[in-house]
This record gives structure tokens, sequence and C-alpha cells, in this order.
């Protein structure tokens, strides 16, 4: 530690002004503060400081992914040999369905980090700034939102898209106006759909000796066949899924999303360390809960009989409320702000997925819908704390 | 009629190195120093020379802006140096002390006998008048003006703060003396709130002539701008006024004594303070006889007043004017391999993300480390967790970052000061200045008005 230190001090003269590698400042005080949080005193106004900071804010969200990626990784795996008819079982193969998850999954993670950090790292040597921890939870996010089967390069253009004109041309991070990630997949959902949506693609059917698929297959997601089947889902080899089986994950669909039950885990860690707001955690719940339960009331079509729960746990709901609306800068700042902005997603995103087939997955629009929303909801907020302050001073 | 507030949101800092609560004896202060820079936004002219023999009550300065508005010497003795900074600016006015103090004569008298004018007067002669602070814009009050009302804050909630129930302890003519004063300057009411976390000193609850209110709840529910928020909030052009029990003190003994008695109770505390009690001193005296032989070990910051409103001061440094407590803290020397993600046994945090949290009642030693860099605005939320004011925190900021002076009015830059905000300093993840802005904003709004 001491010798990494020691290291550290002995090159950064070629860092700082007047050193040959100067221009690359930045980058250089982006690793040195990453390995060792800098000895700054505060020097005016408080002389003692809260511990959190925002690498740490990050590294707790990033952290609470991780059992989304392991489940996801399985599930990869799960559904890879569902579709071939071996180690049908959940708890069969668990070594085989990791191994295959891994080869699958981690390639999408490497990508996503790398393209994403080394534009970062270019775009804070340009504006001559600090780099910033936001990417640490955007990188994460773009794999676990992406179907198995997208191709390496998709990922790596989104992941471009998503960091330029998702986040930098408003100022970087903190200023956004879209949830980054979410740019990156609806980028890739309208640029690529025959990638990003239908029976295909989520499921890696791909086998070394062409091995026939199980009689049956099929790789359409719960809510595909939610259009036509209401709460009567299949799993890729035919066989009926319960509530139960959606709830953990047992499902096609991106690689991250599936299972409600690792979201949940994601989810209490980020409510007790206190980082993601339960405020919009839970009114993105009963939003969505209202509506399907408008919907489930009515009845008019088989998408719309489906369950209330059922219709939480099906595709990325789960996912996008725990991870994905909480996102602080691209929500609403004021606390009421946060249960309207919530509840309208969970509402709008069952609204999208039932009554428009061409966009199973409303949950994406509907956040990113609500991200453009949320400054005009804390704007009605505030004036209404304008208006308080007004009120009073004429009954004064 | 009486009001009781229960406040919910804020946040107590557990910090070691609460004072023990004993007197400490120790040797008078030789050097006593008053230092413009505790009075924010004034413009301090002299009006001693180095070598002149000074009175405790004489003046030594008075304010360019408002010539009414005079200071004096705490203490009697001779001025031995007015030590300037950059572009010429005044730091100290140093004076050393007398043996025995000699007091400048006042009028002793019953303040019920006096009239408001006379009353003004004899505070701004004394320049005991300095000690009255006005909102908005946390300053020093303007004789001319008229108060809606006036705030006593009973007790202070601040990390490590002095207990004025054991400072006021057999005050209670002195503090009645200085309420009735006090009480003659407004058509308005004096509010006087106590806690009622613990049962409040009999010298508050006998006092007469006030409205007495409770408080509930954690810090910043003894900072008087919360409780004016809570009781009668300030709108647009309405000023109230407010003061601390020990100026009232000083106060009343200005009347019963008929001398500018300047004597504060200080508390000495902070994790490397080896011994802290409370000190009876001067207001400006020199911290040094209470910090001799009295720290530990290492490379230490020392602050007038708290942790987190108080000034940076050098071991021998001065008690600032308003100040009644010392603190005594670490200083960060060493960078944290991979602090991001340590488990941070020894850290504070008002979210859960290190272990400690799991540890009610820890106390901590904190150092001054920032802990982190400053950074763009990301996490929301946090500043609303410990202002317990109908205030949009986040957004007056971002008003004053963009200098737009009308939004500030509708936000409430009225109603704020800096310590207001000193938490919502310490809880930000991106280590924004908060309470600079704060005081930033509140000069934009001076000017524009």
């Amino acid at each position: 530690m001491k010798l990494l230190s020691n290291l550290l001090e002995t090159i950064k003269p070629h860092f700082e002004e007047g050193g040959k590698l100067e221009k690359m400042y930045p980058a250089f005080d982006a690793i040195s503060s990453f390995l060792f949080v800098p000895a700054h005193g505060s020097n005016k106004g408080v002389h003692i400081r809260d511990g959190i900071d925002l690498k740490r804010t990050m590294i707790t969200v990033v952290l609470a992914m991780i059992p989304c990626l392991i489940f996801g990784i399985w599930n990869t795996g799960h559904q890879h040999y569902l579709a071939l008819g071996e180690f049908t079982e959940v708890a069969a193969g668990m070594m085989e369905k990791m191994l295959f998850g891994m080869v699958k999954v981690l390639p999408i993670v490497a990508v996503s980090y790398s393209v994403g950090l080394t534009i970062e790292f270019i775009g804070a040597i340009i504006k001559k700034e600090q780099v910033n921890e936001g990417f640490l939870v955007s990188g994460m996010l773009i794999p676990l939102v992406m179907p198995v089967d997208v191709p390496l390069w998709m990922v790596g253009i989104a992941t471009i898209f998503a960091v330029i004109i998702g986040k930098e041309v408003f100022g970087g991070t903190g200023m956004n106006i879209l949830n980054p990630a979410l740019t990156a997949r609806a980028f890739l959902f309208f640029a690529y759909p025959t990638k990003m949506s239908g029976d295909f693609v989520w499921v890696n059917t791909a086998t070394d000796n062409n091995q026939p698929l199980v009689d049956g297959y099929s790789g359409a997601t719960p809510l595909a066949q939610a259009i036509e089947n209401g709460d009567k889902i299949t799993s890729v080899a035919g066989q009926p899924i319960s509530f139960m089986d959606m709830f953990m994950g047992y499902i096609p669909g991106s690689v991250g999303e599936t299972s409600t039950v690792a979201c949940l885990i994601g989810a209490a860690i980020l409510l007790i360390t206190g980082i993601g707001s339960w405020r919009v955690m839970l009114s993105v719940f009963v939003g969505g809960y209202v509506m399907a339960f408008i919907f489930n009331t009515f009845s008019l079509n088989p998408f719309m009989s489906v369950p209330p729960l059922s219709q939480l746990v099906m595709g990325g709901f789960a996912f996008g409320a725990v991870f994905m609306a909480t996102d602080p800068v691209t929500a609403t700042q004021t606390n009421t702000g946060k249960f309207i902005y919530g509840f309208l997603i969970g509402f709008l995103a069952i609204m999208i997925r039932v009554f428009n087939p061409a966009y199973p997955e409303g949950m994406m629009l509907a956040i990113l819908f609500m991200n453009v929303m949320a400054p005009l909801i804390d704007h009605y907020v505030v004036q209404a704390n304008i208006n308080r302050r007004l009120k009073r001073l004429k009954t004064a | 009629m009486s009001t009781s507030v229960k406040i919910k949101r804020g946040l107590n800092i557990r910090l070691k190195g609460q004072a023990e609560k004993v007197y400490a004896e120790i040797p008078a202060s030789e050097t006593v120093a008053i230092k413009p820079t505790d009075f924010v936004g004034v413009r301090m002219r002299p009006t001693v020379k180095v070598g002149d023999e000074v009175l405790a009550g004489s003046k030594i300065a008075f304010d360019k802006d408002n010539e009414k508005v005079k200071f004096t010497s705490p203490t009697s003795g001779e001025v031995v140096e007015i030590k300037r900074g950059d572009k010429r600016k005044i730091l100290e006015i140093k004076i050393l002390a007398d043996k025995e103090i000699r007091y400048a004569p006042f009028k002793k008298s019953n303040p019920d006998d006096l009239s408001r004018e006379e009353i003004i007067n004899q505070l701004l002669e004394s320049g005991i008048w300095p000690l009255i602070i006005q909102r908005p814009f946390d300053i020093i009050a303007n004789p001319d003006d008229n108060p809606k009302a006036i705030f006593i804050s009973a007790f202070d909630s601040a990390p490590l703060a002095p207990d004025n129930d054991f400072i006021l302890h057999g005050h209670g003519d002195e503090f009645q003396t200085g309420l009735n004063a006090i009480a003659k300057l407004t058509e308005g009411k004096v509010h006087l709130n106590v806690s009622a976390n613990t049962p409040a000193s009999k010298v508050f609850t006998n006092s007469k002539n006030v409205q007495i209110n409770t408080f509930t709840g954690p810090h910043p529910a003894g900072n008087v701008g919360v409780q004016i928020h809570h009781i009668d909030p300030i709108n647009k052009g309405e000023i109230v006024w407010h003061l601390t029990p020990q100026d009232v003190l000083i106060v009343g003994r200005l009347f019963s004594e008929g001398r500018y008695n300047a004597s504060r109770v200080v508390a000495l505390t902070g994790s490397e303070v080896s011994k802290g009690k409370y000190y009876k001193t001067l207001i400006g005296a020199s911290i040094k006889n209470m910090v001799t032989d009295n720290v530990k070990e290492g490379s230490l910051r020392y602050i007038s007043g708290n942790v987190l409103t108080g000034t940076q001061i050098s071991s021998d440094g001065y008690l600032g004017f308003y100040d009644t407590q010392i603190t005594a803290i670490p200083e960060v020397e060493n960078p944290e391999f991979l602090g991001w993600i340590a488990p941070g046994f020894d850290k504070f945090s008002i979210s859960r993300t290190f272990f400690t949290w799991l540890m009610a009642g820890k106390e901590y030693r904190l150092n001054s480390s920032l802990n982190g860099e400053k950074r763009a605005y990301v996490v929301t939320g946090e500043y609303e967790r410990v202002l317990p004011m109908d205030i949009h925190p986040t957004h007056l900021i971002k008003s004053i970052m963009i200098g737009d002076v009308e939004q500030m009015e509708n936000l409430g830059i009225y109603e704020v000061a800096e310590e207001d905000f000193a938490l919502c300093e310490f809880v930000c993840t991106s280590k924004i200045d908060v309470q600079a802005l704060i005081r930033e904003g509140i000069e934009t709004v001076q000017r524009e008005c």
C-alpha cells in the first residue's frame, strides 16, 4: 500500500503542470483518487463531513445489482439448456449453466465498461475536469437490460450513444435528462429492432453440433405471450410457467431483468443503505398495481386479464422500478414529486405494454417519458411551496 | 400562550468529547482580540492606535456603513497590535489585558424605567449592540429598525454544544433584567424557546415578559432560524432579531452593574481534548491557557464554535465574538486506500453505507477529512432529511448558483442563514460548500434590494 502511494507520488510530476503528460492529468487523478481517497480537508464551512462520497454511492448501487447479474448469468445458461432439453430441472447443471452464462454475459459487461469509461476519460481530458463516477452504474445497467444475443458491436455503439448524446452533451454526470442506460437500450430498440425484440433474441440457441431444439420450442417472453394468451404462459420448452417461476425469474428476457427476487434483494440493499429512494420504488409498484388492477377488472383482452401481481413480476417492471426509476439525476428531486413520478411510471408502464403490442417493454418507455416530465412535476411542487409563502405574506 | 413544536427532521452527530459540567480554573488570558471577520458584512474602521489605553467598554472601532454601531473592548489594557491581512484587511485588534479589569462607566438603571431609545443608546454605546442579530440576512441588527419579534433560543443543539442550563444556573436575576431590556425593543413578542428533550432550567421556565415555547427533536431544533420558521416565519419586508442566553446576561449586567461585563462561559470540547470542561473567560479571550497541556498528540484543528459552523483558529487564537464553545478535532493527514469501499468502522454517515450504522450509540472521533471530492449534484433528498423547514433546499441552492434573485426570494432566502444549512453541507454526497453558497445568495439579495 505504501509502495503504491509512493509510486503514485513518483509519477505524479509528469502529469502536473509543465509535465510531459500534463494533458492526461484527469486520467491520472481519476486513477489515484480511485486507489486513495485523497486527504483533502474541509477548508470552509463545516469542519467534518459525512463519510459518504459519490464513489461509495455508485459502488453501493453496483453491489445492489450483483444479485441480478449473477442470476442473469445463470438464467442465460438455464434458458439455453432448457431450449436444448438438457438440465431441465432448475437445480440441475448449475456449473454448466453458470459457465455458459459467463461466456455470454461477461463480454457484454466488458464492452459496456471499457467503451463507456474510455469515453468518460477522453471527455474529462478534453474538458479538463475530474472523471465522474456516474458511469460505474450505467456500465453495469447497460448489459443487464440487453438481450443475451445482442452483438457486442451494438453494445459498443449503444454505449457511445448513451454517454455522448444521453449525458455528455447536457454537461455530464448530474446534468442529464434521460437515464443513460435506458437511452442505450432505446437507441438499439429503435435502430436495430430485430435484435432487440421479437421471439428469437432472448435465448441463445446456438450449439456446437447442431443439436435439435426441444419440441414446441418458443423463445417468446411472457410479455409477448400474454398478448395472445393472458396469464397462460409457457416456458421455452412449452411447459406452463407459474407465478412463482416468473417471480424467481426462470423466464426468457433481458439478461438481468427477469428475476424479481434478485431485484428485490437489490432493492433491500438500496433501501437499507438509504441510497435508493423508497418513495419512488414504492410508488412505481403501487402505480403498476393500480393500472393492472383496473385492466384486470375490465379484462377486455387476454393481456388485460393478467392478474395484477403477475404483471409486476413480468418483464423488466421490477428491475426498472428498483434500478432505473430511482436514478436520482433523472427522477424528480422533490419528495412529493417522487411519489407522483413513481406512480405515473408504474401506471404508464402497464398501460403501454397492454395497449401497444409493438412495445411489450412498456417500462423502458414509461421511465424515459417520465424522465422528460420530471422537471415539470418538480416545477409544480416547488410552485406550490412558493404559493404557500406568498399566501402567508398576504394573510400576515 | 406558548407553542410546542416537534422537529422530526435533523441529525445528531454523536461526537466524542462532551465537556464535563464543572468549571475549570485557568489564569486569565493575557491578550484579548476583537476580530472584524466575526461580523459578517461589516466594514470595520478602528478608532484606536497601537499604544492607546482602553477600558472595558470603550470604543475601539465602528461600522463604516452604520456609524451608530460601535465595537468596544471587552477588557481594559493597551492596544498592542492591529493585525492586517491581504489588501490591508483588519484581522485582529489585539489588547494586552490588565490584571484587574477597569470598566468604562455606564448608567446603572432598571430597564423598566427606560424608554426604547435610551435602552438602544446604552446598548450601542457600550458595544453590546452587535450581539443582537437580525433575520433576514443574519447580520448585526440595524438600530433604526422595528423588529416584529425577538427570538432567544435557550438551547444549543449543535454537536458537543455547551449546556445553557448549566451555564445560566444561578443567574436568574441578570437574565430577567436582560429580558426586560430586550422586551422593550419590540412591539411584538419576545420568544424564549426551550428544549423539551430534557427538563429546562428554572432560569428559563420562570422567566417573565416572554413567551416560552418548547421544541423537541434533533439538531437543528436549537437553531433560532428553525424556531422562527415554525413560530413566526419571516416574510419579505419583515425583520426579526435574535440573541443567545449568554448575550442576554451581558445585556442584563449592563443595566444592573452599569458596565460592559463581557464574561463568557465557554465549553472546551472535541475528541482531542484531554479534559473538556467549562471555562469562565471573556469575549475575544485567547484559548491558549485552555488548550495548553490539555490536548492529545498529533496535528489538530482548533475551532472557535462547533464543528458545523465554527471558525478555524490557531492554538493561541482568539474566541469568536459570538462563540461559546471551543472544539478540537484531528486534522486529516493520510490518504485512505480504497476508502470508497472500505468498511469504515470509524466513519459516520447519515446513509447506512458504513457498518457503523449498526453500532447504535457509538461516539465518533471524526477528523477534518472531506471524505471524497467535490462533484456535481447527483443524489437528491439528502438535504430534506436534515432541514426541518418548509423550504426546498436544493432548488434554493440552485437558484443561488444561477443568481436568480426573484426565485431566491420565492424559495425563502429571507428565512435562512448559513447555520441552518450546515447539516446539509455535512451530509452532502457531492461535497458542495452549501454554507458559502447561502451567504453568497444572501449577499446577492442584499445588493439587489
